[in-house]
C-alpha cells in the first residue's frame, strides 16, 4: 500500500438547524432520543463511558463499540465509532465528533467522522449493513439505466 | 459511466450471477460444487457465471488438486462505490431523522 492510500479519510456533514443548541444537545445525548434518529444505545454523556449502538432491523443488523471521548455540554461531543471484524477490510476504528455553534436562527450542527482508511470502503456500517444496502442501490441504478 | 463501471454493472446485473458473487462475499472461498448446491442452476451454468465474474475481476480462482476454489475480489467494486459520498449519505439521512425528532420535541 502506498503512502497516499494509507492516509485516513474523514467525512464531514454540516447543517443549519432552526433549533437552539440546548435542544439539539438533548437529542444527541439522551438514549431514548438517540434511538429515535440513530440507533438503540446505552449512551451516557460521561468521558470514558463505553457504550454500544445497535441496529436490529430485518435488513440491517450491526453493533458498534463506542467510547465517549469529549463532552462539552451544548458545544461538543465526541465518541469512538468502532466495528470489530475478523476481516481487516471490514473492521473499522473511527471517531465521530459533533460540534454545535449557535447562530442567529438556531444552530450550525457539524458532524465529522474521521479515521477511515481508503481500504475500509465497506466498513461504514459493517458488512451486514453494507451489502444489502449496496445491492439495493445497485438495483436502483440498474433500473434507471434500463 | 466509465468502461470499468459498465463492465461491473453488466456483470452484476444477472440475478443468478449476483447471488453467486454475494455468497462468495458473505461466506468466503468456495468450490464450484459448493456453489452449485446453493444455486438453482446446473454446475456448467455456475462455472460460466464464475468465468464471467473472473473476467470482470470480481472473483479469483485457486487450484488445489482437482478442485478449484473461488473467492470474491471485493476491491474490484471500488469503481462503483464513491465511498466518501456513501458515508456522507448515511449521515445526511441521520440528520434528516434528527431534524424530524427536533420538530416532534416542540409538541
Amino acid at each position: 500500500m502506498n503512502e497516499t492510500s494509507a492516509k485516513a479519510r474523514s467525512v464531514v456533514v454540516e447543517r443549519e438547524i432552526p433549533h437552539p443548541p440546548e435542544k439539539i444537545w438533548r437529542a444527541l445525548t439522551q438514549p431514548r432520543l438517540i434511538e429515535e434518529w440513530l440507533m438503540k444505545n446505552d449512551f451516557a454523556p460521561v468521558v470514558g463511558r463505553r457504550f454500544t449502538l445497535q441496529a436490529d432491523q430485518p435488513n440491517w443488523k450491526m453493533m458498534l463499540d463506542c467510547e465517549v471521548l469529549a463532552v462539552e455540554p451544548n458545544k461538543k461531543l465526541s465518541y469512538t465509532w468502532n466495528f470489530a471484524s475478523d476481516d481487516a477490510a471490514l473492521s473499522l476504528k473511527s471517531v465521530v465528533t459533533w460540534t454545535l455553534t449557535p447562530t442567529s436562527t438556531g444552530t450550525r450542527l457539524c458532524m465529522e467522522q474521521s479515521g477511515f482508511r481508503p481500504d475500509q470502503r465497506q466498513a461504514y456500517g459493517g458488512a451486514n449493513a453494507g451489502w444489502p444496502r449496496f445491492f439495493a442501490a445497485l438495483e436502483q441504478v440498474l433500473a434507471r439505466i434500463e | 459511466m466509465s468502461k470499468t463501471q459498465d463492465v461491473l454493472f453488466r456483470t452484476l446485473a444477472d440475478p443468478t450471477r449476483r447471488a453467486i458473487f454475494e455468497r462468495l462475499c458473505r461466506n468466503g472461498e468456495q468450490t464450484v460444487g459448493a456453489l452449485t448446491v446453493r444455486a438453482k442452476v446446473s454446475q456448467p451454468a455456475v462455472s460460466k457465471h464464475l468465468r464471467i465474474l473472473k473476467q470482470a475481476g470480481l472473483v479469483r480462482d485457486r487450484h488445489e488438486g482437482r478442485q478449484t476454489h473461488y473467492s470474491a475480489q471485493v476491491g474490484a467494486l471500488a469503481p462503483l462505490i464513491d465511498w466518501t459520498s456513501q458515508m456522507a449519505g448515511f449521515w445526511e439521512s441521520r440528520f434528516d431523522d434528527l431534524e424530524d425528532l427536533l420538530k416532534r420535541m416542540d409538541q
